[in-house]
């Protein structure tokens, strides 16, 4: 792949810088923040608590409910309307799929985890940056997973695939935005979607230049937990 | 070959591998993945004998057969009381329960717990999430008098209460507070003054945040005597 | 209905001091941080002891009402997310969040903070219009204090945007030209529990009070509106010592602005 310069400058395989941070809100049974770049998300877990109305309930397990929302100073642009909106109840439900599949909430049936997160800042990737928070927000709650969930946008710029999106890069046309998230112990993928064209053989190379992106973040991710704990030192 | 990925006592979190080979078993809060046992919480790793177990530094309270709680009265119906233990679901107290004097049908069931009274209890079933059972028959098990109650994180309170309840004892001998330590993470205290009891409130607080350190009792016992002579 | 937990307060105060070693009249520490969110006009957070609140400040341009035809105009939101403690739900905001929303923009509106004419781009065409959302992140008590200081951190904080030709703004440039506050209006909550008066009460505390008094002083010492909370009426003694109490108190929050 030639180096061609990205908008923002950065190699094609480049993530802005990240900064983590564990137990941001003192009152939620575990939380945390990622900054990538300009965008800034914070998560905050409370559960396994009640579940109203009882009919949402399940009777084998816990019940994982994830609220996405920007701040209304938070855009790039026009206050954003409170309330809920069509985009921001998608990636409620992507964000939730994203997290299920290593979550294990079978020792708590008929109660909810909630997951909430909020966008102090964007600047693109703002779905992938709330799943990175909340993995960790997890975490900090104590839930039991199988791993941490990373996730990151891959894209295109002219030829060339690039990860972690800017605003401008994302609003570039052509475009392609591919927002993803895996566990990367399993490599499996529990997040996955795409605006605009792709070859097959590009989605492959996305996935692989998503991968090794993810496996940067959750080193952020495990340093953030650990550091909590005096780094994990005895 | 079976092999140890991590240390004993090493910060663990979720996903991470502790252990591959099948010569290791998986403990609480540790599965099995192909050859491999990985953790599924923030905690400590821990072994014993073949079992790798992580002994976790998060989590929401569970409700257990025998523990002993901290709750607060919720309501009052005809034949018992509610009772929120912190958990999703409010706990039962039965009449039968509830006392060893005999206690009328119809009579006015506040004159015994009223509504926002704190109780200390242990509760005698729990099945599936929602059905929690207490009782006040026990030794030990009363209503609570005035004082403050705080929340500690709940896999935080062997801690707490220590070795046969060594530390809980060094808090209280130092600051000469009466302390009741629910397992579900409920803490009431009284004192004689408010410095007292602040005293109290912090060196609970630090060995909840230091809880997976080491020699924790000795660096308690430091703090306490520091803060008092330094009145 | 019993409550320990009231009566340990109201035994604690009698020893003149409050559950966490706090006198009466004595704030927790106040910090606060200019500029958290580059997305916004003007930004600030606000931290008094753990209770922590951000707000932002976004301003758009729009028509002026016929009969102010060159006064701008203000708004002040403020969202009591789920997110930021167990007890407040998903949905729009109740009447608590309203209160509270009402009780910060009546200070900043009544106080003149904002002078309106200032706002003014085109009369009876252009005016800006400046939009305050406040967001608590951590509620441990006296989110009234902490979003009023937050508010006025964030507008002094702020800088009108770039307006092109057409009076279209261009978010990405800002420019020097901060929002111009004619006044800092600052509020201080003083709260009564038993006969004892106190203020910055944390989230315990705060569930036991008879009554609870709002006040919003200027720099001068000003009062410029009040807001009475709380199921006890109060004497009109009570509400003379409120007053001097937030007028002590303010000038004091005021030095942990710029």
């Amino acid at each position: 792949m030639a180096n061609d310069k990205r908008p923002s400058g950065r190699k094609v395989d480049e993530l802005r810088p990240m900064e983590a941070k564990v137990g941001v809100v003192k009152r939620a049974n575990g939380s945390a923040m990622f900054k990538i770049g300009d965008t800034v998300a914070i998560a905050a877990v409370y559960g396994p608590r009640e579940l109203y109305p009882a009919f949402l309930q399940s009777a084998s397990q816990g019940v994982l409910r994830c609220e996405y929302n920007m701040m209304a100073f938070s855009g790039s642009g026009d206050r954003v309307r409170p309330g809920g909106n069509r985009r921001a109840k998608e990636i409620s439900l992507v964000t939730e799929k994203a997290l299920m599949p290593v979550l294990d909430l079978s020792a708590f049936p008929n109660t909810v985890v909630d997951v909430y997160i909020e966008l102090i800042q964007t600047d693109a990737g703002t779905r992938c940056a709330g799943i990175t928070a909340a993995a960790m927000a997890l975490a900090d709650a104590g839930i039991p997973m199988k791993d941490l969930i990373s996730s990151v946008s891959v894209g295109k710029a002219g030829e060339n695939l690039i990860v972690d999106l800017d605003y401008l890069e994302d609003s570039a046309k052509p475009g392609v935005d591919i927002p993803m998230a895996m566990s990367t112990r399993t490599g499996q993928i529990t997040l996955l979607q795409m605006d605009g064209e792709l070859t097959k053989e590009e989605l492959k190379k996305a996935l692989e230049l998503g991968k090794k992106a993810c496996m940067k973040i959750k080193e952020v991710q495990t340093k953030a937990l650990l550091e909590k704990f005096n780094g994990g030192k005895k | 070959m079976s092999k140890l990925l991590v240390e004993e006592r090493q910060i663990v979190i979720p996903g991470m591998e502790l252990a591959e080979g099948m010569d290791y078993l998986p403990g609480e809060d540790v599965f099995r993945d192909g050859d491999k046992l990985i953790s599924t919480k923030i905690g400590i790793a821990s072994l014993s004998g073949r079992v790798v177990k992580v002994v976790p530094l998060a989590g929401n309270y569970l409700p257990n057969r025998e523990d002993v709680i901290i709750g607060k009265v919720v309501s009052v119906g005809l034949s018992g009381w509610r009772v929120d233990i912190g958990w999703a679901f409010e706990a039962n107290l039965n009449l039968k329960d509830a006392s060893s004097d005999f206690i009328e049908r119809g009579a006015d069931l506040s004159k015994y717990f009223d509504t926002g009274d704190y109780v200390l209890s242990q509760i005698t079933n729990v099945a599936g999430s929602k059905i929690v059972d207490l009782t006040m028959k026990g030794p030990g098990l009363k209503k609570l008098s005035p004082g403050r109650i705080i929340k500690v994180s709940s896999p935080k309170v062997p801690r707490i209460i220590g070795k046969q309840g060594s530390m809980i004892s060094l808090i209280k001998e130092y600051t000469n507070c009466k302390i009741l330590v629910g397992q579900n993470g409920l803490v009431w205290l009284s004192g004689e003054n408010v410095n007292d009891e602040l005293l109290a409130v912090n060196a609970i607080k630090k060995v909840e945040d230091e809880s997976h350190i080491q020699g924790l009792t000795d660096k308690i016992k430091e703090f306490l005597e520091k803060s008092k002579s330094g009145k | 209905m019993s409550n320990i937990l009231k009566e340990h307060i109201l035994t604690v105060l009698k020893q003149n001091l409050r559950t966490d070693g706090r006198k009466f009249d004595e704030f927790r520490k106040v910090e606060v941080e200019y500029g958290i969110s580059n997305s916004a006009e003007g930004s600030a957070r606000v931290k008094i002891g753990d209770t922590e609140v951000i707000a932002g400040v976004k301003v758009e341009v729009g028509t002026p009402f016929p009969d102010n035809s060159d006064e701008g105009s203000i708004m002040v939101n403020v969202e009591l997310r789920p997110f930021s403690s167990p007890d407040f739900v998903s949905g729009p905001p109740g009447t608590d969040a309203i209160e509270l929303a009402r009780v910060v923009d009546r200070a900043i509106r009544e106080a003149n903070a904002l002078d309106f004419k200032k706002l003014c781009i085109k009369e009876g065409e252009s005016v800006w219009m400046v939009l305050i959302d406040i967001y608590p992140i951590n509620n441990c008590g006296n989110l009234f204090d902490a979003s009023a200081l937050c508010a006025l951190a964030a507008l002094q904080d702020a800088k009108f945007p770039k307006l092109d030709e057409n009076n279209k703004i261009d978010y990405k440039q800002k420019t020097d030209k901060k929002i111009p506050l004619a006044n800092q209006p600052l509020s201080c909550t003083v709260s009564k529990i038993g006969e004892n008066l106190l203020v910055d009460l944390d989230e315990v505390e705060e569930k036991f009070i008879d009554a609870r008094l709002t006040i919003g002083v200027l720099e001068d010492g000003t009062l410029c509106a009040l807001q009475k909370g709380g199921d006890t009426a109060l004497d009109v003694k009570d509400i003379e010592k409120m007053v001097d109490l937030a007028i002590k108190k303010t000038k004091e929050l005021r030095k942990a602005l710029k």
